[in-house]
């Protein structure tokens, strides 16, 4: 199987990933990028996605899942209330801030109704 | 006499003799990062006043007779992706760049208890992803034995720190070679505990399933007291077990005989630097000559190791990153429209491209439909890989393998070629795929005088049998007392300021 | 054309614990914003969250309160990720793919018709922050993380509603049996309960759905009814006019009494769900369900239909003396220990509830305990003191003493029957010498005047002889002449 090559995909054929699934990828991780770098990233995703299909090779039929390498199961704690931080110590390093609240541009334009 | 060159040991013994003070142990580790830190770059941030302090209050617990911990007034380097209150946790990243934590994550509390003096927080790949050194937004670490050469990765500032004798101790973390390969490069020692072992509570999560804080040292003995102090159960931590950690001292008795070492077919395959592979060869058969029983075995999983690693570990970091989200804490972009602008122009700002990249791989495989092509198939070879050691751990106690396939190589050497970087981590990955632990010792060094690293890797938490075979082998190879020539600049003062 | 509306209902409740789901912090309403924060539910870096037991119980508890088929042996979680302010580690930890339970359901009753209403899954979740806008500030949302990470279970039902007043009904029953069983104390004004119902309408006849849309924004159940009206009525008139429904997410806006579309525009949410490689899994097991179900308290249809059976009571004071577990247990031990389920309920339908009524009554902690109630039913019911004056003297009296024994209420405000029959026989005499002329009236047949008598022989004796005893010496001896 070939691997690291650059240009994500064979000439002629169709992309491993096309520009826009990188775009909507890059959307759905909120993440801004230029044409430019919607092709690197498209090549770059395309040889690593090129090289993961040798995955294909394997027969998983009958194989569970490793989600958790650990067979601990049953972790839990007594409905106890600790000391939670100050308010200061909560926001204090939000880049903004007011009142005591978290400052964030405002997503959605509701009647005024307030709350969503 | 060098103390930045001395163990553990020798400076707790000096230390009670009151042959020196905490204070001059701490005087001289920050003389000697003043010395070589403008060339190795293994800090991001420098704890001087708050490590005098801690230096202080050790020193008057000598001298009030008090009993102390086998860390009292040792000095160690914690990697910058574990919390440290109130000091920058950067994660290498621009996006944390002025971050201070509310908390100690477990592993560092644990530190503090036992007196450890905390010199600084370590340089490294932004967020543990990579493994050269290269992708930190504070400069790419260089390796003492060539300044123009790569440390390893992610630990790379931990494990040039140790190589040039900027600490005593370091903590590292390892999701997918991350503690093993950087020590093999640097020739220290670096342990990868079991999944569980070390509480992650505190470490800045890149893969969860695989993420563990690791040790290194630059002798056996001091990794093992290392880790002995940070290992163990951790409430906070959900994946912590709830097992006992056993005296990892008691097992560094020099003796091997009766256990059964076994040597991975697949890991000797193509690919592999010949001087890398004749230095580990010797090495083993050092182990059988000290009574060890060498057994072939194989892994047939082991080719698919990496690719498995891409996809968990990016799927889970894309999730684990979402949260730098210029909102509550870190980084916000200046320019923007509304709040998808801030987002977007935020984590496009914050995060260097190879978190980029990872992310966005791993937004991909979980994405609407093509989750089970890509992440759950993943999963399923990971139980495969998991029962490829299972079956060797049924006739062996240990498996001897290379740390890493090459020396050290140059800076920017491969940063054109991602794809063969990942393909180095072949031997790396599959242990923390599988949650067992594993060590990295030096085992000699290339005719260029690089490094070369063995990989031990056990069973779950049977990190004392690795401790058992790898403190045998140091004490009675070669390698143990080399120190890099570092070409040091010249100051332009005296105090280097 | 007929139409048909097809709703299902999404719940989220509360649960009742007094730390967070994955935290320590607490779940106290109305605190300060951002007071009630941690590393944890703030998803600072590092972080980690260990699960509530006490959220796993509730959990349970619902899952079998609502009579669910399947309770998952192994729960797991599961993050379901998406960019919110109000969502600090940029994902949920909820459930997905294997919720707590599923296929369970809940009887409501409309306009007397009974109905079961399907429950198709049961989950338990972190809540994400509030946020809160300014008038003046249209472009700033401010954020409280308070409520990150308070325990909630995700209640979905199937889309078996048909109707504003069956939606009604459905929550007005969950509503009853979450708080009886003790998972949540449901309080819509507490944000403790929410529902998003989801709605489409067909033809009447017709087999496949119509295009569904979300309704948000709903903070009490009238204003779910009205709002479900309002959209079943869009519906239809979207389909009259021969046009479709446009997939959306509606909210309500109370003022107005309308709903409109979300004014983003929405994309394909993509959750990219997987399992959360922070928690481990949680064995639930036959066993645990099965202590759950045992110390699961009776639901109030049950217990109505018990009272009604048992202690022969009406339908209409079974529903009041089981409105809650604290006044049906009181019921039973004030019947138990009169030994009269009828009077108990006379008592707790109209002098306790109108006590609770008036706040001077917590149900929590009754003023009067069981017993002395039971005392003073007693009392009546031996001719000690009369009904009236027990209701309208006695009972206040220990109401504001708590202390006080009905037998000591009765002495000291001078209540105390007089069911002596010699003495009575006396005063009935004296009464009788006094009036011949009522005598013979009477006994011409004039048996109305009966009253008369006994309001004299109460006079004589200042209202304290006991009537009953009065009654029949009086027919006795009229009888008799
Ligand atoms: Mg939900
Ligand atoms: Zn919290």
């Amino acid at each position: 199987m070939s691997s690291g090559r650059e240009d994500g995909g064979r000439p002629g054929a169709d992309p491993v990933i096309t520009a826009d699934e990188v775009r909507h990828i890059a959307h759905l991780a909120r993440l801004e990028l230029t044409d430019r770098e919607i092709e690197w990233f498209r090549v770059r995703l395309g040889a690593i996605l090129e090289y993961v299909a040798k995955l294909n090779e394997i027969d998983i039929e009958n194989v569970e899942p490793t989600s958790h390498v650990i067979l601990m199961e049953n972790v839990l704690r007594d409905d106890v209330v600790r000391p939670s931080l100050s308010r200061d110590e909560a926001i204090g390093s939000a880049p903004s801030s007011r009142n005591g609240f978290v400052a964030a541009p405002r997503i959605i334009e509701t009647d005024d109704s307030g709350v969503v | 006499m060098h103390l930045y060159r001395l163990g553990v040991g020798e400076i707790g013994r000096l230390l009670r003799k009151r042959v020196i003070s905490a204070r001059d142990i701490t005087g001289a580790f920050f003389a000697r990062i003043r010395a070589v830190d403008q060339s190795v770059n293994a800090y991001i941030t420098l704890l001087e006043e708050r490590a005098h302090a801690k230096a202080k209050e050790v020193d008057a617990k000598i001298a009030s007779g008090d009993e102390l911990s086998p860390l009292a007034g040792i000095p160690v380097a914690v990697k910058d992706n574990i919390c440290t209150q109130g000091v920058e946790t950067t994660c290498g990243s621009r996006i944390l760049s002025r971050y201070r934590p509310q908390y100690d994550a477990t592993a560092v509390a644990r530190l503090r208890a036992a007196d450890a003096i905390i010199l600084g927080k370590t340089n490294l790949d932004e967020f543990g992803m990579g493994a050269s050194n290269e992708y930190s937004y504070y400069g790419p670490v260089a390796n003492p034995w060539d300044l123009l050469r790569v440390p390893g990765g992610s630990s790379g500032g931990s494990a040039a720190a140790l190589a040039a004798g900027e600490t005593t101790l370091a903590l590292g973390t390892d999701t997918g070679g991350s503690t093993r390969q950087p020590a093999g490069l640097c020739g220290v020692v670096g342990i990868k505990p079991t999944y569980g072992r070390v509480s992650r509570y505190g470490l800045v999560a890149f893969a969860s399933s695989l993420d563990q804080i690791g040790a290194m040292a630059r002798s056996v003995e001091d990794c093992a007291l290392l880790l002995s102090i940070i290992a163990g159960h951790d409430p906070r931590d959900s994946t912590s077990a709830a097992l006992p950690v056993p005296n990892y001292h008691d097992y560094l008795t020099g003796e091997v005989r009766g256990l059964r070492i076994g040597v991975p077919r697949e890991y000797f395959a193509e690919g592999i630097d010949p001087e890398v592979e004749s230095a580990v060869r010797d090495a083993i058969d050092h182990l059988a000559g000290l009574g060890a029983e060498v057994v072939d075995v194989s892994l047939p999983h082991t080719e698919y190791g990496v690719a498995v690693y891409q996809l968990v570990a990016t799927a889970e970091a894309s999730s684990n990153l979402a949260r730098y989200d210029g909102i509550g804490y870190g980084f916000r972009a200046e320019d923007f429209d509304d709040l998808a602008g801030m987002y977007s122009r935020t984590r496009h700002d914050g995060f260097g491209n190879e978190v980029k990249r990872r992310i966005m791989l791993g937004a991909y495989v979980l994405s609407a439909g093509y989750y089970e092509a890509y992440y759950l198939r993943a999963q399923k070879v990971r139980s495969l890989i998991r029962r490829d050691f299972e079956e060797a751990f049924a006739s062996v106690d240990c498996l001897a393998t290379p740390t890493y396939p090459t020396p050290a190589f140059r800076l920017g050497e491969k940063l054109d070629d991602p794809l063969a970087l990942y393909l180095a981590d072949i031997y790396n990955t599959s242990a923390n795929l599988a949650g067992i632990p594993g060590i990295s010792i030096p085992c000699g060094y290339t005719g260029d005088g690089f490094p070369v690293g063995l990989q031990l890797l056990g069973r779950p938490f049977d990190e004392k049998t690795l401790f058992r075979i790898a403190y045998a082998y140091e004490q009675t190879a070669e390698w143990r007392h080399r120190w890099p020539e570092l070409d040091i600049p010249v100051r332009r003062s005296a105090d280097g300021v | 054309m007929e139409y048909e509306a097809i709703i299902g209902m999404e719940v989220h409740v509360q649960l009742k614990t007094a730390s967070k789901i994955y935290c320590g912090c607490s779940t106290a309403f109305g605190a300060e914003p951002n007071t009630q924060t941690c590393p944890v539910c703030l998803g600072l870096p590092g972080a980690l969250p260990v699960l509530n037991r006490k959220a796993v119980e509730l959990g349970l508890k619902a899952a079998v309160t609502l009579v669910c088929d399947e309770i998952v042996e192994r729960a797991a979680f599961a993050r379901k990720n998406y960019f919110y302010p109000d969502l600090p580690k940029g994902y949920q930890i909820t459930q997905f793919g294997a919720p707590l339970a599923r296929h369970g359901r809940i009887e409501i009753e409309v306009e007397g018709q009974q109905k079961e209403i399907g429950i198709r899954h049961l989950l338990i979740e972190e809540d994400a922050g509030k946020l809160i806008h300014s008038e003046g500030e249209s472009d700033v949302s401010f954020v409280d993380f308070n409520r990150c990470g308070v325990p909630l279970l995700e209640i979905v039902s199937e889309p078996d509603l048909r109707t504003p007043a069956e939606a009604h009904a459905y929550l007005a029953a969950l509503k009853e049996v979450i708080e009886y069983a003790g998972i949540s104390d449901a309080d819509m004004e507490k944000g403790q309960m929410r529902c998003e119902p989801n709605i489409s309408v067909r033809p009447r006849g017709y087999k496949e759905f119509g295009t569904r849309t979300e309704l948000k924004n709903l903070n009490s159940f009238r204003n779910v009814e009205r709002a479900i009206a309002f959209e079943i009525e869009r519906h239809i008139g979207i389909l009259e006019r021969g046009e479709k429904v446009e997939q959306a997410t509606m909210l309500w806006d109370e003022r107005a009494q309308r709903a409109s579309p979300m004014r983003v525009k929405e994309e394909a949410h993509d959750y990219r769900y997987f399992p959360e490689p922070d928690l481990t899994a949680v064995t639930l097991g036959r066993d645990l369900a099965a202590q759950i179900r045992a110390e699961l308290p009776e639901l109030p249809r049950a217990k109505r239909a018990r009272f009604v059976s048992g202690y022969g009571i009406a339908p209409e004071q079974a529903a009041v003396c089981a409105s809650s577990p604290a006044v049906a247990d009181y019921f039973e031990a004030v019947a138990k220990a009169c030994g009269d389920g009828n009077e108990a309920a006379k008592w707790i339908v109209g002098v306790v509830a109108s006590a609770v009524n008036e706040g001077k009554w917590d149900v929590n902690a009754p003023s009067v305990a069981a017993e002395k109630l039971a005392a003073l039913i007693r009392l009546v019911a031996d001719g000690a003191v009369s009904g009236i004056a027990a209701r309208e003297n006695v009972f206040p009296a220990m109401l504001e003493r708590p202390g006080l024994e009905p037998e000591e209420a009765v002495d000291e405000l001078g209540l105390r029957q007089m069911s002596d029959e010699a003495r009575l026989e006396a005063v009935v005499d004296r009464v009788i010498a006094a009036n011949p002329g009522e005598v013979v009236r009477y006994r011409r047949g004039e048996e109305k005047l009966l009253g008369y008598f006994v309001g004299q022989v109460m006079e004589e004796t200042k209202g304290r002889a006991n009537p009953k005893i009065v009654n029949q010496l009086l027919r006795r001896k009229l009888a008799s002449g």
